[in-house]
Parts: structure tokens; C-alpha cells; sequence
């Protein structure tokens, strides 16, 4: 079958190129506006479904009264406050760690009033699966030392046990000890942006 | 009766004789990273394969439209419009899947695929041909990428679609990880050039 | 200056382009028959990584996010690619002829490289600065080049090697890349500062 072409002179390829751009713009937008609300409020409700999890129960807006606090390295962590008929409960913290065995691991985790780890939520990661990826669970695992929920940085070591300088108390993934690492450094950074906020805010 | 089988024979040619990846080895990159289970392969193969038919049916619509030199620019918008598209309806309705192929949705744009189709079957044959034409290639892309996420998950993990197979403790790591993409690929190669010859 | 080290070696060994996250094959596969091809697509690649990345962060960053138009990202992406690939024959066919000898059949095979459009969609979704992204882009494409030339240099002695005929070209050459991608897994977790 043989069609029959434009040819190729200059105000046929400025039509037929700036026709076509016009369409995909005007089809884009369209499928833009459509989208707009469905993306943002997956978003919102993403973020505030991780909070619920780690966070102890609030009646406030977390995400309104977020904060954000620079870390001893340099990076800044998120506070989401957690509060209860008007009575500081808890917060949520979400800090990233660049030390990851593949870069950036980032967790949110959920400190009680007493500053003891109430719970917490890989959000992303990029460690090797079926070894650095166990710490969604390996972390809340009653055996041994794994888990630190109901444990306070205060007064436990969040470092790996393996880590004796520092005197670690926490067992770290086995053949995953860098993932683990950077873990609990995390969640450190997050104890330490918990403890600036309740002190400058007084509770 | 004969149209119809001239028309399954080319639903059938995008499928085997000339799989995009198992024979023209096109789209590698989507291939090989997306196919560390059974199910980001076939979801992969799937958006690609709509997004194909939707290109190679357009751009056999305006074929007659576009001067010869400006055809691969107005392609590749024809291409990207689509990919964004599918991009923000992914976004939107289907997070999860987001999450799982993230870069790679966008990359859809630059799958040889794509381009190649449009090139070589639409800008020449009737919409309804190069609709099929798509359909074809689509299937093809999205059998090869989910026989290739299953061998990987049945051997990286002992699992085929999230089902345990057999413990995860004996299952061999390397198949899930990055090698184990080319080295697995370069079997199923093999194993199809044998089938074909 | 630790940042810049860090993303450098980062791209370079750990994340690899091509061996790590699967961006940049078809080229891998397509160009690395002979070692002084590979490294010549290795360099009009850098060429083309580093000045598009620096078109599209500008772009990105003074024209999409303060009109919220983040959602033309990919198309406009692509056709700036497409249009400095375009530009760049030209210009190179006028101003250095010698180098546009060696490097011409490699050009037009940009445009649909993938690892040029990932590096500019990664640099933004990474948030990274202009610096830190050319930081990244150089030593991505750096990282692009040396896999290149390291894959072509075994297919040149594959080549020479009786092997079954089904696994003969693409199957081997796949599988001796797995190898190679296994060697590059043993640089990770490098930790720097």
C-alpha cells in the first residue's frame, strides 16, 4: 500500500510538528486535571497511614504541625507531634540515613511520651532483598535482642551488638550488618530530633 | 476466513518469530529491571503493550500527515504523550504499581520497542493492522518478561507470584540480584534460538 | 567535598548504570563487539549525559516546579535529548569533522539510550543540586564508559572461543555480563567518610 505523504517543506513540518504538540499538550492537561486530586490525596493518605501506624493515637493533625530538624550530619529530619486532648502523647519522626549497604534508607519510627520506640516503618529502601530488606520485620522480632520496640535510646544502645565499642544492644540482621547499621542510625537521628523537640517545646 | 488467519498471523509474528526481546532483543533495559518477580514482569509488560497499541495506532492515523523528515520527533511526542499519560493514571489509581516499576514507567518513552513499531510497521500498514501489530508485540514483550520475572522468583526466591514454591532458605539470592538478570536472560535466549531454529 | 566523593565512587562502582540498575543495555549490547567502538560510544555518551542532564535540571528547575507543570517532565525531557543529540551532529559535522568521523554512527543511538533520560529523571528525584547533578552525571556516564570497555575487551577474546551454537553470541555474551555484574556486586557497601 503506498500513501500519499506531505512533503517535507518547511511550513508542512512546522504544521504537522506543532499540531501534533499542541494535541499531546492539550491531551496531558486534560488527564492532568483529572488526576490532580486522586495523586494528592494518595499522598496525603499514605503519609498520615504510616503516622497512625508507628505514632501513639492523636486527635490532632500531625502533618499540619510537622516540623522539621536538622541532624547532627547534616541531613534534616521530619516530627509529626502526636497529640491527645491537647497533651503531648508521642511523635512521629521520619529520617533518612545515607549509609545504607545501596545508599539512602529512610524510616519513620514512633516514640511514646517516655521516649520509648512505640513502633516503625521502613518507607523506602534500597538494600539487598532477602537480606538488608528484612528490617521491616527483623526489627519487631521478639527473639534474642532483634527488636527495639518498647525499648528507649535513652537508656539502650541503639547500636549493633557486634559494634562493643559503643556498647550495642541491638542484634543486627544477620549477613546484613551494614544495612543494620545505618538502621539504627536512623532511628538514633529520629531519637535525637525527638528529644530537641520535647525540650524546646517544654514537654 | 483467510483475512482472519492473515490477521492472526500477525498478532502471532509479534509473539514468537519475532519477539521484541527474545529474538529482536529490543527494550532490554525494561527487561532486565523490572523482572525480579513473576508479577513486575507481566505488570511491566502490560503498560508497555497498551502504550504500544495506542502509539502504533496513532501514528498509523496520521501517517499521511507527517512529512518524512519530521516523522521520528513527532513520533517520540506521539510516544511520550502516551507514556505520560499512563504514568499519571498510574499514579493515580494504581500506587502500589508506582512503587514497584518507578523509574521505569517513564523510561517506557525510550523502549526501542516503541519507536522500532512505530518506524518500521505503522508509519506503512492500516490502523487496524498496526493496532494488531501492537497487540502482538505487546504479548510477546509481556510473555518474555513474566516467564523471565518467574524463572528469577522460582529461583531467587522459591516463590512464583508471591506462592511458596519451596523454602526460601535453599532458594539462590544471585537470581533476584542484578547478575542473575543477564545470566538468566542469556538462557532464555538460548533455550528460543533453539525453539526457532 | 565529601558528598561529590561519595556520589562519584557511588556511580561509578556500587550503583553501576548499566550492571546495577539495568539502564543503557541495548547500547551495552549492541556496541561492545570491539573495544575502540565501546569506548568511542562511551565518550559521545558522557558528551551527551552530562550537557542534557544540565539542560534538563534548568529546565526542571525554572520552568516546570514554579508553574507546577512537573507533569510534561517526560516529554519535554525526551525532546530536549532528542533536540541536543540533533544539535550536536550538526554542529560537530561543521566545527570538529575528525571527531564527528569517530563518533557519527554512535549519535543518532542516543536518543533512545535510556540511561540519558534515567540520569535526568534521577538527578531530580534525587533533589540533588546543579553541581552535585553534573557530579553525577559525569561520573554515571564514567561508570557507563568503563563497563563498556571493560565487556567489550571479553568479547573480543569470546569471539575467538568455541562455544555450544545456542549460547553463541547474545545468550554468552549475557551471561559473561552476569559475571561481570557479579564482580561490580562486591564493591558495595563501600562506606566513605
Amino acid at each position: 500500500m503506498k500513501t500519499r505523504k506531505l512533503s517535507s517543506t518547511l511550513p508542512h513540518m512546522l504544521l504537522s510538528l506543532g499540531l501534533v504538540s499542541v494535541i499531546s499538550a492539550a491531551l496531558l492537561g486534560g488527564m492532568y486535571l483529572i488526576t490532580k486530586e486522586p495523586i494528592a490525596r494518595i499522598e496525603r493518605e499514605s503519609r498520615i497511614e504510616a503516622i497512625r501506624k508507628v505514632a501513639p493515637d492523636f486527635d490532632n493533625d500531625p502533618q499540619a504541625e510537622a516540623m522539621k530538624i536538622p541532624t547532627a550530619s547534616g541531613d534534616t529530619c521530619t516530627l509529626y507531634p502526636a497529640m491527645l486532648g491537647g497533651r503531648f502523647n508521642g511523635a512521629a519522626v521520619s529520617c533518612r540515613s545515607m549509609d545504607g549497604f545501596a545508599g539512602e534508607i529512610t524510616v519513620m519510627a514512633g516514640f511514646n511520651a517516655d521516649g520509648s520506640v512505640r513502633d516503625y516503618e521502613v518507607l523506602s529502601h534500597a538494600e539487598t532483598p532477602g537480606l538488608g530488606s528484612k528490617m521491616q520485620l527483623w526489627f519487631r522480632d521478639p527473639k534474642g535482642a532483634r527488636s527495639v520496640i518498647g525499648k528507649n535510646p535513652a537508656t539502650t544502645s541503639f547500636y549493633v551488638t557486634k559494634d562493643k565499642g559503643a556498647g550495642g544492644q541491638i542484634d543486627g540482621i544477620t549477613a546484613a550488618t551494614i544495612s543494620s547499621r545505618a538502621f539504627l542510625g536512623a532511628l538514633r537521628e529520629a531519637f535525637s530530633a525527638y528529644t530537641e523537640y520535647k525540650d524546646s517545646k517544654g514537654f | 476466513m483467510k483475512k482472519l488467519r492473515k490477521k492472526l498471523k500477525i498478532v502471532w509474528e509479534g509473539i514468537l518469530p519475532s519477539n521484541p526481546v527474545l529474538v529482536l532483543l529490543l527494550g532490554m533495559c525494561a527487561t532486565l529491571g523490572t523482572t525480579s518477580s513473576a508479577l513486575g514482569g507481566l505488570l511491566m509488560g502490560i503498560s508497555t503493550g497498551l502504550v504500544l497499541i495506542c502509539s502504533n495506532s496513532v501514528v498509523s492515523l496520521i501517517k499521511s500527515l507527517v512529512p518524512d523528515k519530521v516523522r521520528i520527533p513527532v513520533f517520540i511526542v506521539v510516544i511520550a504523550t502516551f507514556v505520560s499519560v499512563l504514568q499519571l493514571a498510574v499514579n493515580a489509581w494504581m500506587p502500589a504499581l508506582n512503587a514497584s516499576l518507578g523509574l521505569f514507567i517513564p523510561l517506557i518513552v525510550v523502549n526501542c520497542i516503541l519507536l522500532g513499531r512505530a518506524e518500521a510497521y505503522a508509519s506503512r500498514h492500516s490502523l487496524a493492522d498496526s493496532a494488531l501489530d501492537g497487540l502482538g508485540s505487546g504479548i510477546g514483550f509481556t510473555l518474555a518478561l513474566t516467564i523471565l520475572g518467574g524463572m528469577r522468583e522460582l529461583l531467587g526466591a522459591g516463590s512464583i507470584f508471591g506462592m511458596r514454591i519451596y523454602p526460601e532458605d535453599y532458594a539462590m539470592l544471585l537470581f533476584v540480584l542484578a547478575p542473575g538478570a543477564f545470566i538468566a536472560l542469556g538462557y532464555l535466549i538460548a533455550i528460543v534460538n533453539r525453539i526457532n531454529r | 567535598m565529601l558528598t561529590y566523593i561519595s556520589i562519584i565512587v557511588t556511580a561509578i562502582f556500587i550503583n553501576n548504570i548499566v550492571l546495577a540498575q539495568f539502564l543503557g543495555i541495548c547500547p551495552f549490547l549492541g556496541v561492545s563487539k570491539r573495544t575502540d567502538s565501546a569506548l568511542g560510544m562511551g565518550a559521545a555518551v558522557t558528551f551527551v549525559i552530562t550537557l542534557a542532564t544540565t539542560v534538563t535540571w534548568c529546565l526542571q528547575t525554572y520552568l516546570l516546579d514554579p508553574l507546577g507543570l512537573q507533569f510534561l517532565q517526560t516529554i519535554l525531557f525526551i525532546l530536549v535529548i532528542a533536540a541536543l543529540v540533533q544539535m550536536l551532529e550538526i554542529m560537530m559535522r561543521k566545527i570538529a569533522p575528525a571527531l564527528y568521523m569517530a563518533l557519527g554512527v554512535f549519535l543518532p543511538l542516543i536518543t533512545t539510550n535510556c540511561a540519558v533520560l534515567g540520569v535526568a529523571i534521577l538527578v531530580v528525584q534525587k533533589g540533588y543540586s546543579l553541581s552535585e547533578s553534573i557530579a553525577y552525571a559525569l561520573a554515571t556516564s564514567a561508570g557507563f564508559a568503563l563497563a563498556m570497555w571493560l565487556f567489550a575487551g571479553i568479547r573480543e577474546q569470546l569471539a575467538l572461543t568455541p562455544v555450544p551454537r545456542g549460547m553463541k553470541g547474545v545468550p554468552l555474551a549475557l551471561v559473561s555480563a552476569g559475571i561481570l555484574a557479579m564482580a561490580f556486586m562486591g564493591f558495595s557497601g563501600i562506606k566513605i567518610g
